[in-house]
């Protein structure tokens, strides 16, 4: 089981969109490790042969019939939004420098 | 309550202001509540005393209030998680569950307190405080749906909801002495509940009597079209369920006892509690095997690398662009998304809520995917396959709720794995589907405070759940002479 280092968590924050500063940094790297530690402890348990679950039930998809019904109002939604602007939400701009 | 405004001693107004004064009086100290709607709480009550006094057919809950889990969205009402990265966000419709309650008639007192996006066992990872245990102001309330299970046992509210991914119904209510039932996945709608974990996330009632969380169940729970994962199956009579039970005659049921779910390293006054709650069932004509379910060491493991592998992609909404906070970068001239997106994530979140995303991340990404989540799903099936031989010998199945009594403030807060280890009986039924009620116990000699005794059926029989539990329940009252919760230190004498 390899440790977890702080790069590697520096990395995995950057993949999740979270800043995290030097002391975050220094205080999540070693909880990580020990968890991982931890939870490693299954790698053994089940062989190839077990088929994997992904969900108590048999998942399937659920139709309905393409009948036009009332949903959320152009107002409504954007009723939590940090910004808006003509019916839309504001977002900062998208691109970086290089695009 | 639903007898007296049935009879007419009382109102619903009457009854729902009693809890408004309630909660004015002692959540200062208990902090059970994040949002109390009082305005809209009387109005709903007013409204139910005019369909009452016209004659109208009504739900047998209706005009009794109820405090909801703030991870419900509400209508009109803020809906937060107990997460900064919602202050102030208030949804436009309602969870399916929610909606049922309106439809039926229950006032709404107001959103309960809990872990940010349920995350913890404690209710100390809130973005907005702690939650305080009624039996005991400096200690936990269990987690993370402190705040409902402390609303509940407090006397702020006599019903709740909750939800349960690793037993955040169950556990609370093991260490505040209250009833917490975690139904069959698929049995209630998660429409409208902010997901922590798709595959393991339940909602759930919190009461103070079996027959309670029945009456609640039966009104949330049932089929879902808005909700692809609900089970289009009949619910069954869980009402009925409960009223048979607490006639007190188990003749012919098998209950069986989960080896790996009791003895050493359990706290001896909870155990204590367990073994006589074990014995009242044989009095009362059941049959008790021991039963091994061998996988259930890996349970806990199992499941923190599920959840915050499905808590990581569910929490990748919370992007600072269409709802919720928004935190632009210092030092940053033209910030862009991205950059605004993780100084927002950064500024919102919790340590917990960032130490799991991290976490399933890492279980998610190229080349530990097939070590750590391809693998854990397998030990899934196994623990499944443990469940069905069990319930090959037994009806039901029993273990302790909680390892402990509720732990003090803080003492956990630094050592996660600590704080995770308080779900290793709960977490194996989130994993299989499974329903399970936790039903008070007793108070453990060690401390005074309240320990829990969980009940499990196979899916789709969460009627046996309540059978039991009624068993059980109207037994432990005969034998404590009245209400467990008549016990707790009396919170306005004493604040």
């Amino acid at each position: 089981m390899p440790e977890i280092t702080r790069d590697e968590v520096a990395h995995l924050a950057t993949l999740a969109r979270i800043d995290l500063d030097d002391a975050e940094l220094d205080h999540l790297a070693p909880q990580l490790s020990v968890i991982l530690e931890s939870v490693a402890s299954i790698s053994a348990v089940a062989g190839a042969d077990v088929p994997p679950t992904s969900h108590p039930l048999p998942l399937t998809n659920v139709f309905r019939d393409d009948v036009v019904v009332p949903g959320l109002t152009a107002a409504q939604a954007l009723s939590g939004a940090p910004e808006q602007e003509q019916q839309r939400f504001a977002v900062p701009r998208i691109l970086g420098d290089e695009q | 309550m639903a007898g007296a405004l049935a009879d007419g001693t009382t109102t619903s107004v009457a009854l729902t202001q009693a809890h408004l004064d309630r909660i004015a009086a002692v959540d200062g100290a208990v902090h059970a509540f994040l949002h109390v709607d009082a305005e809209g709480a009387l109005a709903q009550a007013a409204a139910s005393d005019e369909r009452r006094s016209a004659g109208s057919p009504l739900h047998l809950l209706d005009g009794v209030p109820i405090a909801v889990k703030d991870v419900l969205v509400t209508e009109g009402l803020p809906t937060t998680c107990g997460s900064k990265i919602l202050e102030g966000w208030i949804p436009p419709y309602d969870a399916t569950v929610v909606a049922r309650l309106k439809a039926a008639g229950l006032p709404i007192l107001g959103k309960t307190n809990m872990d940010e996006f349920a995350m913890g066992s404690s209710t100390e990872h809130s973005a907005y405080g702690p939650t305080h245990n009624p039996w005991d102001l400096d200690r936990i309330p269990g987690g993370s749906g402190g705040g409902s299970a402390a609303a509940v046992a407090s006397y702020e509210a006599p019903l709740a909801l909750g939800t349960d991914t690793g037993g955040s119904i169950r556990q609370p209510g093991a260490v505040t002495g209250t009833v917490g039932v975690k139904p069959t996945y698929g049995g209630v709608s998660r429409y409208g509940l902010v997901a922590l974990a798709n595959s393991l996330d339940q909602v759930g009632p919190v009461t103070r009597t079996v027959l309670d969380s029945a009456l609640l169940h039966e009104l949330i729970g049932g089929h879902d079209p808005r909700d692809s994962t609900s089970a289009d199956v009949p619910l069954p009579d869980l009402v009925g369920a409960a009223r048979r039970g607490a006639d007190g005659d188990l003749s012919g049921l098998k209950v069986g006892v989960i080896r790996e779910l009791a003895g050493d390293g359990w706290q001896p006054g909870v155990m204590a509690r367990f073994t006589e709650s074990v014995d009242l069932l044989v009095g009362m004509g059941a049959e008790v095997v021991e039963v091994s379910c061998p996988t259930f060491v890996h349970a806990l493991a199992t499941y923190y690398l599920i959840l915050p592998a499905e808590a990581s992609s569910n929490l990748a909404k919370f992007d600072a662009m269409r709802y919720g906070l928004r935190v632009l970068p210092e030092g940053v001239a033209s910030p862009s998304a991205e950059d605004v997106m993780r100084a927002t994530r950064d500024a919102g979140f919790g340590d917990e809520v960032k130490r799991r995303i991290i976490l399933g991340t890492y279980a998610l990404s190229s080349g530990y995917y097939d070590a750590y989540y391809g693998q854990a799903q397998k030990v899934r099936t196994l623990i499944t396959r443990d469940f069905e031989a069990a319930f090959a010998q037994a009806d039901v199945l029993l273990s302790p709720t909680a390892p402990t009594t509720a732990f003090k403030l803080g003492e956990k807060l630094d050592d996660p794995l600590s704080m995770y280890l308080n779900d290793l009986a709960t977490i194996p039924a989130n994993l299989s589907g499974v329903p399970g009620i936790s039903v008070p116990s007793g108070l453990a000699d060690e401390d005074g405070l309240p320990a829990g005794i969980q009940i499990l059926a196979p899916a789709l029989a969460d009627d046996r759940v309540y059978r039991v539990g009624a068993a059980l329940e109207a037994a432990l009252l005969d034998a404590w002479g009245g209400p467990l919760l008549d016990k707790a230190p009396d919170l306005e004498g004493t604040l």
